[in-house]
């Protein structure tokens, strides 16, 4: 496996680069990732060959376009295990699927007093589109604690949803915590409450097998540049039923049937949901991004990302002063590991790493209830991914302690 | 692996300013207060001032920060105390220009005191509103909110 691994590190000419005269060790993959220049290289492609805009000329570039942005749908269909292909729908990332059920589902399902049951790790992106769904439809946004070590308490998670409960959306794999929630378990919890379930992934489909159908979810949002693909393309999953039942999103080209002066007819799903001009370059290179993985093997960057958490960790909490957020045994960690150095806040360390080639991210992770839970202004936070390997992982830990002598903490 | 580059952001002065802030402390009568966020990272400055007439007799911050919006904080409290609130602001004026790196005179610069050093910031883009906050908050809480 490593040595298929110092292969992929070709695939991705930006890591060959010195920063501040130094190699650079790009830890920031919860932020985003970098890309393969199989996923360039096709975008690339794509615009030498084939654009044109989708499902409205008869030439045949506009066939070819539209061919290839309903193949890259299929290609995420397949690749989350959804029933059909329909029910994916391409956004501008998971951001912006959420907004989507939350200004569709629940602007048409949520009433007084209803209550909409989140936790406190989610990312703003999984939190404020609820807050005003809520504060808009005077409901009760309720939010799940979590266990000592950084777990979901899946025990209040009981006591939280309730047949008052409308909606659980709960983040997959936390972009702080390093944990991975059991979302299978709580659409069984929800849906014995009538309740439907959508699930934030933005940090779990690039870096785990994700089956839709398993899970049980009623919604499912990912982003795809955080799995190799370009910036500005995203997937929504839903249910057919529940996506057949929702008002449009948006208004405009593309996701009508028929408009008249004061009436419009709808389009199927899931054009219905994609007014306008659609990011295909986007959906193509997610295509690719997707073959990238599959060609590797989900298992295996599971695996692979496991093998370098058992190897980090267990140095990082060597260091004096240095604190782990969220478990503290490789097992239940993932590669997104936040942590501070006793007497030096965040931003200095992430300043100092830099200064040692190393790129990591501070501040508050767009995660402010949770810092506010953990008592937290800030976090560094190093994230890997699969082209990291144990010399990351050594220059990162090296970093930190030269940073730890410089400021003398 | 070298940190040489960390000397000409962390020097001496600021790390002093930062690991003993001076007027880190509430007010028991101040008379314009106001609370700024940095949203990009969560930090928060707390700066309290004591205006008699129109001179700053007392001043002091809270909050929590990195090294650089502790430091800064501390240099520019030694710098308003006992000025008017027109030095001050002029003062804020010019800290902000040499941030972003427009030319001052010498004499400009004297006036800031330690926190002229804070010039080599500069190369630091992404740090440049940890130097900022404070005086931010300084010209908030003395009602100056042009933009510039
Ligand atoms: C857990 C989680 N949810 C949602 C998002 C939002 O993703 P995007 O900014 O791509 O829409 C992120 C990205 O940082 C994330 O980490």
């Amino acid at each position: 496996m490593d040595k298929q691994l110092q292969q992929i590190r070709k695939d991705f000419p930006i890591l060959n680069q010195k920063v501040n005269d130094e190699p650079l060790v790009y830890l920031d993959n919860a932020a985003t990732s970098q890309k393969p220049n199989q996923v360039i290289d096709e975008i690339v492609r794509y615009y030498q060959n084939d654009n044109a805009n989708t499902r409205r000329g008869v030439h045949t570039l506009g066939e070819r376009a539209t061919e290839e942005f309903e193949a890259a749908r299929q290609k995420v269909q397949q690749f989350i295990n959804a029933k059909e292909s329909r029910e994916i729908i391409f956004t501008k990332g998971a951001t912006d699927s959420l907004n989507l059920v939350a200004s569709t589902y629940g602007e048409d399902n949520i009433e007084a007093g209803d209550e909409i049951v989140i936790s406190v790790m989610e990312h703003h992106s999984n939190l404020i589109p609820w807050q005003q769904l809520a504060n808009r439809k005077k409901a009760v946004l309720k939010y799940i604690g979590l266990t000592a070590d950084g777990q979901l308490d899946m025990a209040d998670a009981r006591k939280q949803i309730t047949d008052k409960t409308k909606i659980v959306s709960i983040v997959h794999a936390s972009n702080v915590l390093g944990v991975t929630n059991d979302i299978k378990q709580l659409a069984k919890i929800a849906h014995a409450h009538n309740a439907i379930m959508v699930a934030d992934g933005a940090q779990a489909v690039p870096h785990m097998s994700v089956d839709v159908q398993d899970l049980d979810v009623d919604f499912y949002a990912f982003s795809g540049h955080k799995m190799l693909a370009p910036m500005g393309i995203g997937v929504l999953y839903g249910k057919a039923d529940l996506l057949k039942a929702m008002s449009p999103y948006q208004y405009g080209g593309e996701m009508i049937d028929f408009v008249e002066k004061y009436q419009s007819t709808w389009t199927d799903i899931p054009w219905k949901f994609e007014a306008g001009t659609q990011n295909v370059s986007g959906a193509v290179g997610l295509s690719k991004a997707i073959d990238y993985l599959s060609g590797i093997g989900m298992e295996n960057v599971e695996n692979y990302e496991k093998e370098l958490v058992s190897y980090v960790l267990p140095k990082l909490l060597e260091i004096d002063g240095l604190t782990v957020y969220g478990p503290q045994d490789a097992d239940h960690h993932s590669g997104v590991i936040s942590f501070n150095l006793k007497g030096l806040h965040p931003h200095d360390v992430a300043t100092a790493l830099d200064m040692d080639g190393v790129a990591i991210r501070a501040g508050h992770h767009c995660a402010q209830p949770l810092m506010k839970y953990l008592d937290l202004v800030a976090t560094a936070r190093a994230s890997f991914y699969i082209y990291n390997n144990k010399q990351d992982a050594d220059e990162l830990i090296q970093a930190i302690c030269d940073t730890k002598e410089f400021f003398k903490v | 692996m070298s940190l040489n580059g960390l000397n000409s952001l962390y020097r001496e002065v600021i790390l002093d300013h930062s690991e003993h802030p001076h007027h880190k402390q509430s007010l028991s009568e101040a008379t314009n207060k106001i609370t700024l966020k940095n949203p990009t990272c969560g930090d928060v400055i707390n700066l309290e001032i004591k205006l008699d007439g129109d001179k700053i007799t007392d001043i002091g911050f809270t909050g929590e920060g990195c090294t650089i919006s502790q430091s800064s904080a501390s240099m520019m409290t030694d710098a308003v105390l006992n000025k008017t609130t027109t030095e001050s602001l002029e003062m804020a004026h010019i800290f902000s220009d040499m941030i972003m790196g427009k030319k001052h005179s010498q004499s400009d610069l004297d006036k800031l005191g330690d926190a002229a050093i804070l010039s080599s910031i500069m190369q630091f883009p992404a740090r440049i509103k940890c130097a900022t906050l404070c005086w931010w908050a300084l010209r908030k809480s003395l009602g100056d909110e042009d933009d510039d």
